[in-house]
């Protein structure tokens, strides 16, 4: 039963902390698909170039974590601007089909660039002291990074919730994925705010990228083989909802990593069947807006 | 200028329409050393062809529909390696029928829903195969692939030869089949309803009508033929792997027909043929360079050219009769 309940606690653990990860990448993809409604397949790129920033910025050049992390970020949004500005913004009006062919266009190119100048083999993380080690609590250890990515996420997703829902900004955000064409018929500059939440967005990836370089490993395929679970995330939670990808996020954080640990002979199988039904019950997503 | 085909327009097979079958013909007298690697490139083009008859003609824009053209070709190996059903005929209607259950059943599901969602749930059905493939080893080899597929001679007559002279007609047999339906559809009332579905459902169901049903219909189709271009990619390289089911394959497959133009028929026979020799070309030589290579020209078809390279051909000809056509 002590052995049940330890590895329950540290499943749940593991799980939100791989949820967490999972919220942050995808948030700015649940956003920018809201708001524009463009279906954008490379989101995982700019995760995977944030994770790129911080394995060499650290490994390569000695960039101190946080500032590594701050890099990852800062890096990804500006690139991000660029492409939005000169290629994804000219798709905007075009199809569904248009959209899908360019973003796979990209995830393409990004993968043979990420070869081209890391290899294929994975990034190695060295994570510094103060994050190394076990953190006592409750007579159980926890590891100190875990405890980090779940704390330093959550206090993210405050800030950006806060963001959305007290400022601004954040109700110019709301305004234009309920209605954009009345929101620009009132004066919103909804082009400045498409480029200025692209950019957020995906630097959020970046981050995600950085900060989840342990758990999702770091390597070329990485837009490939994670596309299907940052999809996964926001189509179950619900496109342009904030909440929705957050509680879908930490479910598949969870349950994939008790699936892993009770059933490995399933691997994910569990999740795509989740994915099904829960999209067959509610197309829109658990918390999706009603179109 | 090439016709794109569509209802109303002349249903006669044109004499351009013939030229595919000239020239795989002759290649099978021309280059008898390239025949095993053409046998592939009819596979894909017949797999191109199921993928534009739901993309091109009924817009349904999927990302899972290897899961079909997977499901065909283990189910052949299966049949081949574990079961010792080794009639290639035999093989080829149960992977036909296999796939075609699996399109009714997950396209009346599935296509009920739209955008992002049907995109993801075509992406989920496939990882669930994926997963299926990856973890029953006993069955499909999971990781390693399925070896040891062997296929008995067709009708008892015509036996695999080394050369693949076999493997070539055949698939170019089971082509003109796939190809004969197709076309068959796509100029028939029925075809027509799927081009009034992709254009403005809205309408289609005004008018009275059954979208769903017709769409349901022709996914079920296509993925039937899709089983069936698996099937005959197991049986000419008598090896199944994991791959078949991967995202890159769905990929690719779109690029070879987006490369030839969606929703036009012939687009499927030249994407798979300009895609796959210049694959042999370049990919051993330059892998890095490959996929970036494809990446750029997904992004420049996108952007410029959205007919593919028989929209450009189009363009070219419309440009040398002058404006008086």
């Amino acid at each position: 039963m002590e052995a049940f309940l330890a590895a329950l606690v540290s499943v749940a653990f593991h799980g939100a902390a791989y949820g967490m990860i999972l919220y942050v990448i995808s948030v700015g993809l649940s956003v920018t698909m809201g708001l524009m409604g463009f279906v954008n397949l490379a989101h995982g790129v700019f995760a995977m170039a944030g994770g790129y920033v911080l394995t060499t910025g650290m490994n390569r050049y000695g960039v101190p974590y946080p500032l590594a992390l701050a890099a990852a970020f800062a890096l990804v949004a500006a690139g991000s601007v660029v492409l939005e500005r000169l290629l994804y913004s000219r798709l905007y009006a075009a199809g569904e089909l248009s959209q899908v062919l360019f973003t796979i266009g990209l995830m393409f190119i990004a993968v043979a660039i990420a070869r081209l100048l890391f290899g294929t083999v994975q990034q190695p993380v060295f994570l510094p002291e103060y994050l190394k080690g076990q953190f006592g609590l409750a007579g159980r250890d926890f590891p100190v990074f875990r405890v980090f990515l779940i704390v330093f996420s959550a206090l993210m997703v405050a800030t950006l919730w806060f963001g959305v829902e007290r400022t601004r900004w954040g109700a110019m955000v709301r305004a234009a994925v309920d209605n954009g064409p009345m929101a620009q018929a009132i004066g919103i500059d909804t082009r400045r705010l498409f480029t200025f939440t692209f950019a957020l967005g995906s630097g959020l990836a970046g981050l995600g990228g950085a900060l989840g370089a342990e758990i999702l490993t770091v390597q070329p395929t990485y837009p490939f083989e994670h596309l299907v679970y940052f999809l996964i995330v926001v189509s179950v939670g619900g496109l342009g909802s904030l909440r929705g990808p957050f509680f879908a996020a930490l479910l598949i954080g969870v349950t994939d990593t008790a699936c892993k640990y009770w059933v490995p002979q399933f691997g994910a199988f569990f999740i795509y069947v989740a994915t099904v039904v829960v999209l067959l019950w509610r197309p829109a997503g658990l918390f999706g807006l009603k179109r | 200028m090439i016709r794109q085909a569509s209802y109303g327009a002349a249903a006669r097979i044109g004499w351009l329409e013939w030229l595919p079958w000239v020239v795989a013909l002759g290649a099978f007298f021309l280059l008898p050393e390239y025949l095993p690697f053409g046998a592939r490139i009819l596979v894909y083009i017949l797999f191109a062809l199921s993928l534009d008859l739901i993309l091109g003609y009924a817009g349904i824009v999927t990302l899972g529909h290897t899961a079909f053209f997977g499901l065909g070709a283990y189910v052949a190996g299966i049949l081949a390696a574990k079961v010792g059903v080794t009639d290639p005929l035999v093989q080829m209607v149960a992977a036909a029928a296999a796939a075609a259950v699996l399109g009714v059943v997950t396209g009346a599901v599935i296509l009920r829903t739209k955008g992002l969602t049907l995109l993801m749930l075509t992406l989920a059905i496939t990882s669930i195969l994926l997963e299926v493939a990856n973890k029953a080893t006993s069955l499909t080899g999971g990781f390693d692939g399925l070896a040891g597929v062997t296929v008995a001679p067709i009708l008892g007559h015509f036996r695999f030869d080394l050369f693949g002279k076999t493997a070539y007609l055949y698939c170019l047999v089971a082509l003109f089949a796939g190809w004969w339906i197709v076309r068959r559809i796509i100029y028939s009332p029925f075809g027509a309803s799927l081009v009034g579905i992709r254009e403005n459902v809205v309408r289609m169901h005004a008018i009275g009508s059954p979208a769903y049903r017709r769409m349901v219909a022709a996914y079920a189709i296509s993925a039937t033929i899709a089983g069936c271009a698996g099937a005959l990619l197991t049986q000419i390289s008598q090896f199944v792997g994991i791959n078949v089911f991967s995202f890159e394959s769905a990929g690719e497959l779109l690029v070879m027909l987006v490369l030839g133009g969606v929703g036009r028929i012939y687009g499927a026979f030249v994407g798979p043929l300009v895609y796959m020799i210049a694959q042999d070309q370049l990919a051993k030589q330059f892998p890095e360079y490959w996929y970036f290579g494809i990446g750029l020209l997904l992004v420049l078809v996108v952007m410029f050219a959205r007919g593919g390279l028989l929209g450009l051909v189009d363009r070219l000809v419309a440009w040398v009769k002058g404006p008086h056509r």
